[in-house]
């Protein structure tokens, strides 16, 4: 071999141990990482350990929003067939409504009530999270241009 | 009427691209002289009916001509001018005009510059040709912004009230500015390709100097903007977004670094080609995730099915086109120059395996959930901590790398004289973790070795700049960016180590603390603004029983569009935020506050800014040079 060839092949054997690595600490992250979206149907069709983070979505059930004490707050996420309660402690987003598609990301928590993290709602009225629309769908509640 | 001109100007602009396109192309050849004088006529005619296309949607958004569809689904006659006129890149079809401008302005600057040979430059111009006619026509076809309305309703939609806003009107013309530049070195990659020119990158290095200054500047912008005003007092969520403008920016930083190199001694010649088609392919794949509606965020402005489709051929063909067109030709061209294992080039070559790395760990990310998606309708979400694990280690790595580039010599350079050169910088990064030790509480171990490797980096770029005294600007411009990089690794590392948080419903008259800093709540007011009504909360920040300073973060509710956007209030040291947002009314005049205190916040956006100069910095020298003594002939040079 000559010199020249033999620094490729070093070049190359450590690329491959670099890629390598990589790859094992990249599908070690994502299998740590992930958080599955679920629907109140989901959640009440197969039974989620809790304390397993995931992001929960549906519509806010309309009368179900009950505030304090303090900065908790809690209320119902629903998508037609089934509804989980939630709680939430924290700031709710500015269009956070009645009857309007929400995501949360959290986990169940003792009874069955889902304790959210975190709580985005859409940007203007005529969004609705993909997920939401996805789910209103499957439960059979989605219209189309409007719920 | 400026409508039906936009759309002829628009139609005149395809025409005259497809001509650059041929002309281009035909005058890559060694005998095509009289096409390449037709292309560079082209691009400018190109250039010039884009232009006419772009003023006249941007005179239908500021006289609110709402027989124009698009005026009237995101304009309002109650705007301020400055965001009627973002607001024509504040929808899908005009920010995809938008795109097209930007590439008519590099376009004609290719033109005029006419850097590298004669038929270099003609086969850039060429693929520039290309890709302009494939975006009018995406535009002309799907995206149309002229349409009409007929009858024109007598008010607007209004503009979504997140968009309303300084930072973000300038964001997306700084990104794309960012995205299309790198579409000037893919083009003069897959022309070099063509001719078997090799002085390409010297040619290109302005394009990517541009392209690297204004992604750095445009994700600066977008994180600021997010920060002040999405009200978490985050900066940077790894949401895919982000990430879609933080991929390209990590493969324009390995293509300048790589094309320095290819440059100055005529190393990496290939993996430079490599990088620089790379770079534009995640620019296109950026602009199908943002705009295709397949994520969603304020950034999916549309998700029709036609829009993704189209631009994913798009991609595609250029993707596939620039690949095919590099497995055929780059093994006729010469090979990469050699170089000991001690020298500038391995940091470099260290550097863009770094970069290349991170780039894979953040496409890994983006793309997994939508893949999952695709194959069972699974819906995930990768979330932070993935990347703290994966981009964070890579990135870490590559900034202890840094200080050695520029104190080895190119080809051979002597390791121990650097490493004792760069004893003074140790010295820096050893106080830095010190400092963190002594001072702040809690003690964490990523902060000190955090605070470390930016004394390390920062130390370096003040010792590169004194032992390079009287050099060229170019090693002056390096050191300043590399010093932002540290700068904006503080600013990343107080604000994520050291951040207290407080949440707290208050009535009038009540006090909270958060941090070492005292509130008083004082109520709400109701405010009204140009196309807002706001209620606007009164918080004191005590000082011993006395008032130092108001602020007054709001919510402000859009009669016109509907929608609530919260505002922040911050007061800052410069070294230290205080970040107050107004929650949801809890009745009786109580509402909920949320309140951050970020220490070194404000250092992450002047790191961004200090490497947005030294890349400023860099192309003045450059373009300073070239004016002083005319650019050797490549060819020649080789």
């Amino acid at each position: 071999m000559t010199p020249k060839k033999k620094r490729r092949l070093a070049f190359a054997a450590a690329l491959v141990a670099v890629g390598a690595v990589l790859a094992v600490v990249v599908i070690y992250g994502l299998g740590q990482n992930t958080m599955y979206f679920r629907s109140p149907t989901d959640i009440a069709e197969a039974r989620i350990a809790p304390g397993v983070a995931f992001r929960l979505g549906g519509l806010v059930q309309t009368g179900s929003v009950m505030r304090g004490p303090g900065a908790q707050v809690r209320f119902s996420i629903s998508d037609g067939k089934s509804i989980v309660p939630v709680t939430f402690h924290g700031v709710l987003p500015a269009l956070f409504r009645e009857g309007q598609g929400v995501v949360t990301t959290g986990a169940l928590g003792a009874g069955g009530i889902f304790e959210a993290r975190e709580v985005l709602a859409k940007h203007d009225e005529k969004y609705m999270p993909p997920e939401v629309v996805d789910s209103l769908k499957r439960s059979g509640r989605w219209k189309e241009g409007g719920v | 009427m400026t409508g039906e001109l936009g759309q002829l100007a628009l139609c005149f602009a395809l025409a005259l691209s497809l001509v650059m396109a041929g002309a281009g192309l035909l005058g890559a050849r060694a005998q095509g002289a009289a096409a390449r004088s037709i292309a560079g006529g082209a691009a400018m005619g190109m250039f010039v009916f884009v232009v006419l296309a772009f003023a006249a949607l941007t005179y239908g958004f500021v006289t609110s001509d709402f027989s124009i569809a698009l005026v009237a689904n995101h304009s309002h006659t109650a705007k301020p001018l400055i965001y009627k006129i973002s607001g024509v890149w504040g929808n899908h079809e005009g920010s995809m005009l938008l795109w097209v401008l930007v590439l008519a302005v590099y376009t004609g600057l290719v033109a005029i510059l006419q850097r590298g040979g004669e038929r270099l430059t003609s086969g850039a111009l060429g693929i520039m040709g290309l890709l302009a006619a494939a975006f009018i026509l995406f535009i002309l076809f799907t995206s149309n912004p002229f349409l009409r309305l007929d009858p024109a309703p007598f008010e607007g939609a209004g503009l979504t009230p997140l968009l309303q806003d300084f930072g973000l009107a300038v964001h997306p013309p700084m990104l794309y500015a960012g995205y299309v530049g790198l579409s000037a070195s893919f083009a003069y990659a897959a022309a070099a390709l063509m001719v078997g020119e090799e002085g390409w990158a010297r040619a290109a290095r302005p394009f990517m100097l541009i392209a690297w200054i204004a992604l750095t500047a445009g994700i600066a912008l977008g994180s600021w903007w997010a920060y002040y005003e999405l009200g978490w007092g985050g900066y940077w969520a790894w949401d895919p977004v982000e990430n879609a403008s933080l991929m390209p920016w990590l493969i324009a930083t390995a293509l300048l670094h790589s094309a320095l190199a290819t440059e100055k001694s005529g190393a990496f010649r290939t993996w430079t080609l490599l990088l620089a088609i790379a770079g534009f392919s995640l620019s296109l794949i950026g602009t199908f995730l943002v705009r295709s509606g397949v994520l969603s965020s304020v950034h999916a402005f549309a998700s029709d099915p036609t829009r993704g489709f189209f631009i994913m051929i798009l991609i595609a063909l250029a993707i596939g086109g620039a690949l095919a067109l590099f497995a055929w030709r780059a093994p006729t061209l010469q090979g990469g120059a050699a170089f000991d294992p001690v020298s500038r080039e391995t940091t470099l070559v260290l550097n863009n395996v770094f970069l290349v790395a991170a780039c894979a760990c953040v496409f890994v990310g983006t793309l997994y959930p939508l893949v999952l998606d695709a194959v069972n309708g699974t819906k995930i979400t990768v979330g932070p901590p993935y990347y703290a694990l994966t981009f964070a280690p890579i990135f870490f790595a590559l900034m202890l790398l840094v200080p050695l580039g520029p104190v080895l010599g190119w080809k051979r350079g002597d390791l121990k004289a650097a490493w004792r050169s760069l004893y003074p910088a140790l010295g820096l990064a050893g106080i830095a973790a010190l400092a963190v030790l002594a001072i702040v509480s809690p003690r964490g171990v990523v902060a000190t070795l955090a605070f470390a490797v930016a004394g390390w980096l920062i130390g370096a770029s003040i010792l590169d700049l004194r032992r390079r005294k009287g050099a060229r600007v170019s090693a002056f411009a390096a050191a300043l960016a590399h010093a932002g990089l540290g700068v904006t690794l503080l600013g990343v590392t107080g604000a994520t180590a050291w951040r207290s948080e407080a949440l707290q419903v208050m009535a009038p008259g009540q006090t909270m603390t958060v941090g070492p800093y005292l509130l008083r709540f004082d109520g709400v007011t109701r405010e009204k603004g140009p196309n807002y009504i706001a209620d606007r909360a009164h918080i004191a920040l005590m000082d011993g029983g006395k008032v130092k300073a108001m602020l007054e973060p709001e919510q402000r509710l859009y009669p016109a569009e509907g929608q609530a956007v919260s505002d922040t209030a911050i007061r800052t040291t410069g070294l230290r935020d205080l970040y107050l947002a107004l929650g949801d009314d809890r009745g009786d005049g109580r509402f909920a506050v949320r309140a951050y205190v970020s220490p070194l916040a404000p250092l992450i956006w002047l790191g961004a800014l200090v490497m947005s100069l030294g890349g400023l910095l860099s192309l003045w020298g450059r373009l300073r040079w070239r004016a002083r003594e005319p650019v050797p002939q490549p060819a020649a040079a080789e």
